[in-house]
């Protein structure tokens, strides 16, 4: 049963450290975009959206919690930059899909053990 | 946590390999195939349909929490021996994907633990691929295609 439940592109606002998820935001990912040509301030990154300073501010924020993005800090701005290395872990696809059978061998696991023989 | 499960992806192959050793007696592990409600919980989607055996069907269906159906998928049992093996087939509906063969073997390692290895085989390399990167694909578009080229600068 390979490809049931894709995640979906839900734009959940909670940090998470899984890069995977961190780029499954379409929001993010145009960040990321951005951010991969030149170095850029929230507020800069933010007049690219219609969405609100302080949500772009929080993707922002989860980027950075995941270690895509490099932090820079020029007088009274800081600049936010693609962390290109942490993009290149993200180069192997294969990982996902290991992880999602993982996830659902982990549920099946914990499952079971409740059961008796 | 350890990588309990593991994948093979041989290149330019049509087929994948998912490991798993569980900490759970083979009977367990077989029962979690077998019995519909428990397929539905670990799977997280409704089972329309589940005949263990010879030439029997199976179906799935997940719907999202609003209760509009995202996803359906369907194949037909090839081979069912308890404790030991399930061979079928998957296709995902209203997809461009054609169907798959499924072998799953179940495997006691101790009284308190067995394996499971499933061999997965599509119809061509190419389709293998995009199966493995959907996950993947999800999440990513257009915008990152210019990701892309850095991170293949960095090779």
């Amino acid at each position: 049963m390979t490809s049931l439940y894709l995640q979906s592109n839900n734009c959940t606002m909670e940090i998470r450290r899984d890069v995977f998820q961190a780029i499954a935001d379409p929001t993010r990912r145009a960040i990321l975009s951005l951010v991969a040509l030149q170095a850029m301030t929230p507020g800069t990154i933010a007049e690219n959206f219609d969405s609100s300073r302080q949500t772009i501010s929080k993707h922002i924020q989860i980027l950075n919690e995941c270690e895509l993005l490099h932090q820079t800090q020029n007088g009274r701005e800081i600049y936010y930059q693609l962390n290109p290395q942490k993009m290149k872990e993200i180069d192997n696809f294969i990982e996902p899909f290991r992880k999602m059978w993982e996830d659902r061998f982990n549920k099946l696991e914990a499952i079971m053990k409740n059961y008796k023989k | 946590m350890e990588r309990k499960t593991k994948l093979t992806a041989e290149e330019n192959k049509h087929d994948i390999l998912i490991t798993r050793e569980f900490d759970l007696p083979l009977e367990l592990l077989f029962k979690a195939y077998e019995e519909s409600e428990i397929v539905a919980q670990w799977m997280g989607t409704k089972v329309l349909k589940l005949e263990n055996k010879k030439h029997g069907g199976w179906q799935f269906e997940t719907s999202d929490p609003s209760g509009n159906v995202v996803f359906r998928a369907n194949g037909v049992i090839h081979d069912f021996v308890p404790n030991e093996k399930i061979i079928r087939t998957f296709e995902m509906e209203n997809s461009p994907f054609p169907a798959q063969l499924e072998f799953l073997e179940f495997e006691k390692i101790t009284d308190d633990s067995s394996k499971l290895t499933m061999h997965i085989v599509y119809k061509s390399v190419e389709l293998r691929n995009e199966m493995l990167k959907s996950p993947f694909a999800q999440g990513i578009n257009m915008a990152h295609n210019r990701l892309e080229e850095i991170v293949k600068n960095l090779k």
